[in-house]
């Protein structure tokens, strides 16, 4: 199935996502990748507060190439990130903040896959190493926060319009298209080793 | 004009074409990968590179925003140039660089985390330096994400293991990465040596162009074996399944200690990003990375 869908997202929509639709999202996303999670961890920890934009937000784990260009930030190139270097600390920010949508690349572990179900969220796929294409999708950049981690660390607020598409890759009620890849995978691995021959 | 004078006009240049054009093995190698793919979500991941590839190209635009830590293979023939020399040019081209592409500032302490904003930092870039007898100076960019990179891997494997326990364990790293180092890979492996010159030779291999074995038959034979082997483990494109999974396996040997039998084995994604420049004594720029570049 393909779905259109808007910021802010809601819990129904993120509900009716299964693994394998494709979704193309329009409005406001921030980026996070390993300082910011790890920043915001820890001002959970001792109760500062983090930029409003975490609250329901869509992540988009990204360390993008930016420019400035008369007193303005352009975007050049923003392809996405291995989700999996933020899989320690991705459940708490989705507990404490709602995260409504992650997009990355290469999938999250079972600590994510819990908290998706739990807190109804979903895991969405984008194509990695696609920085240029992205770049068409990203209509403006909103705002920047924590500049202080250095710009691919930093928090990024765009304004994207029909990005995607986007495969829906860990869903909310448990389904997790990489596990289902991964054992027929493992199946397949088990039968070259029994056919060496063959190779 | 001297070597010097060159390499300070041109590596701005190469630095530019191996971050927003893929090499033409790499190009036609996606190509192919497209024609082969079966299921829908691995031609749409295709489709989607594909395309990403003719927007960086014509844009000139970084194709992926890691533009990762550069690398700088050199040979060095019959010519005069000093390293300290070389180094302060490509030193300078980076920086430049990063500010005029620009590239991502990737480059931080390891410990602090601090990033110095312009790519260089303690011992990076590294350059690696061969000297040979050839009439020129090659020079190569090697653009290394880290996506690819985290998943790299070395073993010692015991000597019983054998060629066998080769195969399993690069199989098994490929399964282990799934689609964190962005398939379809390329996957380049070092037999041999000791345990830095097995991961040096790994790299070495992921240098050659896709689509050209190795000229020692036996060598050639495993790189084709393996490669069949993890096509057929259908993990695919981007880790979601496919029948694409690698676009090529490269080896390079080397003899070892009969007690040891090192393996080294490097990631890269399907950005194989690569520049490579040769000048002559006589001034001549070649461009061997790139068919319709320069020169």
């Amino acid at each position: 199935m393909i779905t259109h869908l808007s910021t802010p997202v809601s819990k129904e929509e993120i509900i009716k996502l299964k693994v394998g639709d494709m979704v193309y999202l329009s409005g406001k996303i921030i980026t996070a990748r390993d300082r910011a999670h790890m920043r915001a961890k820890e001002y959970i920890r001792i109760d500062k507060k983090v930029p409003n934009e975490f609250e329901n937000s869509v992540v988009y784990h990204c360390g993008p190439i930016v420019k400035k260009k008369n007193g303005n930030w352009k975007v050049i190139s923003a392809g996405p990130t291995t989700s999996y270097r933020m899989e320690s600390l991705e459940h708490e920010l989705i507990q404490r903040f709602g995260i409504k949508m992650i997009i990355g690349k290469g999938g999250m572990g079972e600590k994510t896959a819990k908290a998706l179900k739990e807190f109804k969220s979903v895991y969405c796929s984008f194509t990695g190493g696609t920085g240029a294409y992205v770049t068409q999708n990203i209509k403006k950049i909103l705002n920047v926060e924590w500049l202080d981690l250095g710009t691919p660390e930093a928090v990024w607020i765009f304004e994207v319009l029909d990005f995607g598409p986007l495969v829906v890759s860990m869903d909310s009620h448990g389904g997790n298209l990489y596990n289902e890849v991964n054992k027929k995978v493992i199946q397949n691995y088990q039968m070259i080793l029994e056919s060496t021959n063959k190779y | 004009m001297s070597l010097k004078k060159i390499l300070e006009d041109e590596l701005d240049d190469l630095i530019k074409l191996a971050v927003t054009e893929l090499p033409d093995d790499v190009e036609q190698a996606l190509k192919n990968a497209l024609k082969h793919e079966k299921t829908e979500i691995g031609k749409m991941n295709l489709r989607i590179i594909l395309e990403n590839l003719e927007i960086a190209k014509t844009k000139s635009l970084p194709i992926c925003q890691d533009t990762g830590i550069l690398n700088f293979f050199i040979k060095i023939g019959k010519c005069s140039i000093s390293y300290d020399e070389i180094y302060k040019i490509i030193k300078n081209a980076v920086k430049r660089s990063t500010k005029n592409i620009p590239i991502r500032p990737s480059v931080v302490d390891p410990l602090s985390r601090k990033n110095t904003n312009n790519n260089v930092g303690e011992k990076i870039p590294h350059l690696y330096v061969d000297f040979n007898s050839e009439p020129y100076f090659e020079i190569t960019v090697f653009p290394k994400g880290a996506g690819s990179e985290n998943m790299c891997k070395m073993f010692m494997l015991t000597p019983h293991e054998g060629l066998m326990g080769i195969k399993k364990s690069v199989i098994e790293t490929v399964i282990e990465s799934g689609g964190k180092p962005c398939p379809p890979i390329k996957i380049g492996i070092g037999i041999g040596g000791s345990s830095e010159l097995a991961m040096k030779l790994s790299k070495d291999a992921l240098l050659r162009p896709l689509g050209k074995n190795h000229p020692v038959q036996r060598i050639a034979s495993i790189e084709n074996k393996l490669l069949k082997m993890i096509n057929d483990t259908e993990l695919g494109p981007m880790g979601l399944g496919g029948f694409v999974t690698a676009l090529g396996v490269n080896i390079e040997y080397a003899s070892c200690h009969t007690a040891s039998l090192p393996l080294g084995i490097g990631m890269q994604c399907w950005a194989d990003r690569r520049a490579t420049m040769r000048v002559y004594e006589s001034g001549k720029i070649k461009y061997l990375s790139h068919r319709r570049a320069g020169h």
